[in-house]
C-alpha cells in the first residue's frame, strides 16, 4: 500500500491504523531476526498513536497527511521515553527526555512510529558493521552489507517492515544504503530539515532525510519534516513547496549534467552501464544531457575525512560518563573520563576521534583542517559553476553494488572510498537522491544518484519521479 | 609528516582516550595510512582560497543583509521574549550514572 492508499483505506474503515501497526510488528518478528534492522521497538507508543488515528476515522474527522503510516527511525534521533543508542554501547541505557523535531513532525502528521533502527555507531561507517549491537544484513542478499551508516533504515524499507524510515546522511549514509538495498533515499539541502534531536556527528555535514520504496513517498515525508524550526539555528527560513504537487510537472527541457569525474577508475562496469542507461532514459524523456566538469572531485574524500573527524572529535567530547551514558569505575575524574570513553566507544569511533583531534591539534591545524576547509570551498565552487549550466547532475550513487559482510572491515581507507560519489553533496550542502536503476548479474541493486541546486528538491524529486515512472 | 607512537599517546590524552596497547598499534598504522591519502590535498594551490566552515551562510539567506543581520530570523522567539522553560530538574538528572537528585556526582577531582 502507498501512503495515500493507507490514509483513504483508514478513512473508509477498510482497515485501521492499529491493524497496520500490528501487521508490521508481525512482519518484524518474522523477518528481522535474520536482518537485524531494529534495535528497539516502541509498540506501546505506536499503538497509542494508531488508536488516536482510528478514533479520528471512527468519528468521521479528516485524517492528517501521514495518518496510520508505519514509519521507523534511525537510532541517532532521540525519542522521548524510547531508548536511543546511536548504535553505541556508551548510550546503551539512554532514555531521552524529548523528541527530535523530525520525529515529532511525523507523529503530528499522523505517522505511527514503530521503533528505532540499527546503524553504524554514531553514524560512522559505510556498511553497518560498526554497530555495537549487531550488523544488519542486506534483505536482497543476506551475505552482503546493507550499506551504512543508515543500514537499518534502508533494510527496513527493502524488507517491507516499515513503509518509510528516517536516516541521517553525513557523507552518504542515506544514499549509499538506499542504493545497496534497492530503495529510494534522499539527503535534502543543508538547512532544509531541522536537526534538533539528531545526535551530532559532524554538524556542518549532518542531514536528516527519508527512505521509501518510491519517490512520491519520499516527497510526502520530506514535505512533512522540512521547514524552519526555532530549535535548530541552522534550519533555513526558506518556504517549503508542495513537493508532491511539483512531481507531476514535465521534465522536458530540463538540463541534466554528467561529470566525467564520476565515471572514472574504480567504477564497476555494470554500475556504469546501468547509470549510463538511466541517463539515456532521461534524454528520451526530453531532458537535455550536458557534459559538466567537477574538477576537484578526487579531493572530496580526503577533505571529508578531515572536516568530519575534526567536528566529530568536538561533538563526541560530551560523552564523558557524567550526565548520561556508560560510566566506568574509576578513582579520579580524569580516569573516569578516559575509562568511560574507552569502554563505551568502538574502534571506528575512536579512530575518527583520534584523527580529528590530530587534525585540530597545535602544529597540524593549518596543514590539515584549514587546508581541508579551503578545498571544501573549491569543491563547492565546482557545483556552483556546474549549476549555472544544468538543473540536475546525474551520477552513480556508489562505485560498486553491496559488498560482502567482512570484506572491508580491516581496511578503513577502502571502507571510506565507498562514499566517493556521495560526500561531495555533504561538503557543498546540495540535495542528493538515490533511485534504483537496475541490477547487476547477481541481482544486486544499483542506484542512480541525482544532485540539484540548494533548496531545489522540487526539481530533484521531479526528475527522479519521471525516471522511476519510465522504468515501471 | 609521519605519525609516531608519541603522537598517538599525546593525541589520545587530548581526546580523553586511554587505548590498549593493541589499539595504539592499530591506530598508528591506520592514522598513517589515512593521512598519507589526505596528503594529496597538498597538490592544490589554496593560498588565495577562503576557508569554508559551513554552507548556511552562503545559500538560502537574504543576500541584501550583512553579517548577523542575515540570520536575524534564527533568533528564537522564546529568547526574544525571555528564556524558554528548561527541563525539570528530576528529568535532567534521570540518565545520570550517579546523582544525589540535585547534582551529578563524580569521583574526586585530582589534577593529572
Amino acid at each position: 500500500m502507498t501512503i495515500d492508499e493507507i490514509r483513504s483505506k483508514i478513512a473508509e474503515r477498510q482497515t485501521s491504523a492499529t491493524a497496520l501497526a500490528q501487521d508490521c510488528y508481525t512482519r518484524i518478528r518474522k523477518e528481522d531476526p535474520e536482518i537485524g534492522a531494529f534495535l528497539t521497538l516502541c509498540e506501546e507508543r505506536a499503538l497509542a498513536q494508531a488508536g488516536r488515528i482510528d478514533a479520528l476515522a471512527a468519528a468521521g474527522k479528516p485524517l492528517p497527511a501521514l495518518a496510520g503510516v508505519p514509519i521507523a527511525i534511525k537510532d541517532v534521533m532521540v525519542t522521548s521515553g524510547v531508548r536511543t543508542t546511536a548504535g553505541s554501547k556508551i548510550l546503551e541505557n539512554f532514555i531521552p527526555p524529548y523528541d527530535c523535531t523530525a520525529v515529532a513532525r511525523l507523529e503530528a502528521a499522523g505517522a505511527v512510529i514503530l521503533g528505532k533502527l540499527n546503524c553504524d555507531e554514531f553514524a560512522m561507517g559505510s556498511s553497518n558493521e560498526n554497530s555495537a549491537y549487531r550488523p544488519v544484513h542486506n534483505p536482497r542478499d543476506k551475505s552482503r552489507v546493507p550499506g551504512g551508516s543508515s543500514g537499518g533504515s534502508a533494510a527496513a524499507v527493502a524488507a517491507e517492515m516499515a513503509l518509510a524510515t528516517l536516516g541521517s546522511d553525513t557523507g552518504g549514509s542515506i544514499r549509499q544504503p538506499a542504493s545497496f538495498c534497492g530503495v529510494v533515499g534522499l539527503k535534502p539541502t543543508y538547512g532544509r530539515v531541522s536537526r534538533y534531536g539528531l545526535i551530532a556527528f559532524a554538524s556542518s555535514l549532518d542531514h536528516i532525510g527519508p527512505f521509501a520504496k518510491t519517490v512520491k513517498e519520499v516527497a510526502l515525508v520530506l514535505r512533512t519534516i522540512a521547514g524552519r524550526d526555532p530549535m535548530d539555528s541552522t534550519s533555513a527560513e526558506v518556504p517549503v513547496p508542495d513537493y508532491v504537487a511539483e512531481l507531476e510537472k514535465p521534465v522536458k527541457g530540463l538540463r541534466v549534467g554528467v561529470a566525467k569525474e564520476y565515471f572514472g577508475a574504480g567504477l564497476d562496469p555494470e554500475v556504469r552501464a546501468a547509470v549510463e542507461a538511466a541517463i539515456q532514459k532521461l534524454a528520451e524523456l526530453g531532458c537535455e544531457v550536458v557534459p559538466v566538469s567537477l574538477p576537484h572531485t578526487e579531493y572530496a574524500i580526503p577533505t571529508y575525512y578531515i572536516v568530519a573527524t575534526a567536528e566529530a572529535s568536538a561533538n563526541l567530547a560530551r560523552f564523558d560518563g557524567v550526565r548520561y551514558g556508560f560510566r566506568a569505575k574509576a578513582n579520579t575524574l580524569s580516569e573516569m573520563y578516559r575509562l568511560s570513553r574507552d569502554g563505551g566507544f568502538g574502534m571506528e569511533v575512536k579512530r575518527r576521534i583520534m584523527l580529528g583531534t590530530y587534525a585540530l591539534s597545535a602544529g597540524y591545524y593549518d596543514a590539515y583542517y584549514l587546508k581541508a576547509q579551503k578545498v571544501r570551498t573549491l569543491l563547492t565552487r565546482d557545483f556552483d559553476e556546474a549549476f549555472k549550466k544544468v538543473d540536475v547532475i546525474a551520477a552513480p550513487t556508489c562505485p560498486t553494488p553491496a559488498f560482502k559482510l567482512g570484506e572491508k572491515v580491516n581496511d578503513p581507507l577502502a571502507m571510506y572510498l565507498a562514499d566517493i560519489y556521495t560526500v561531495t553533496a555533504n561538503l557543498a550542502g546540495i540535495p542528493g537522491i538515490s533511485v534504483p536503476c537496475g541490477e547487476n548479474h547477481e541481482k544486486l541493486p544499483i542506484g542512480l544518484q541525482l544532485f540539484a541546486r540548494h533548496f531545489d528538491e522540487s526539481t530533484l524529486l521531479r526528475v527522479a519521479h519521471a525516471y522511476e515512472r519510465s522504468r515501471s | 609528516m609521519k605519525v609516531t607512537d608519541k603522537d598517538v599517546a599525546y593525541v589520545a590524552e587530548l581526546a580523553n582516550l586511554e587505548l590498549t596497547e593493541k589499539e595504539r598499534v592499530h591506530m598508528l598504522r591506520d592514522l598513517n595510512s589515512i593521512l598519507e591519502y589526505v596528503a594529496r590535498l597538498g597538490e592544490l594551490e589554496t593560498d588565495k582560497v577562503a576557508p569554508m566552515a559551513q554552507v548556511s551562510d552562503r545559500y538560502g539567506v537574504d543576500e541584501s543583509r550583512q553579517g548577523s543581520e542575515r540570520f536575524a530570523y534564527a533568533i528564537r522567539d522564546d529568547v526574544k521574549d525571555g528564556l524558554r522553560k528548561s527541563l525539570p530538574h528530576d528529568i535532567a538528572v534521570k540518565n545520570a550514572p550517579d546523582t544525589d537528585g540535585t547534582f551529578f556526582e563524580v569521583p574526586k577531582v585530582i589534577e593529572r
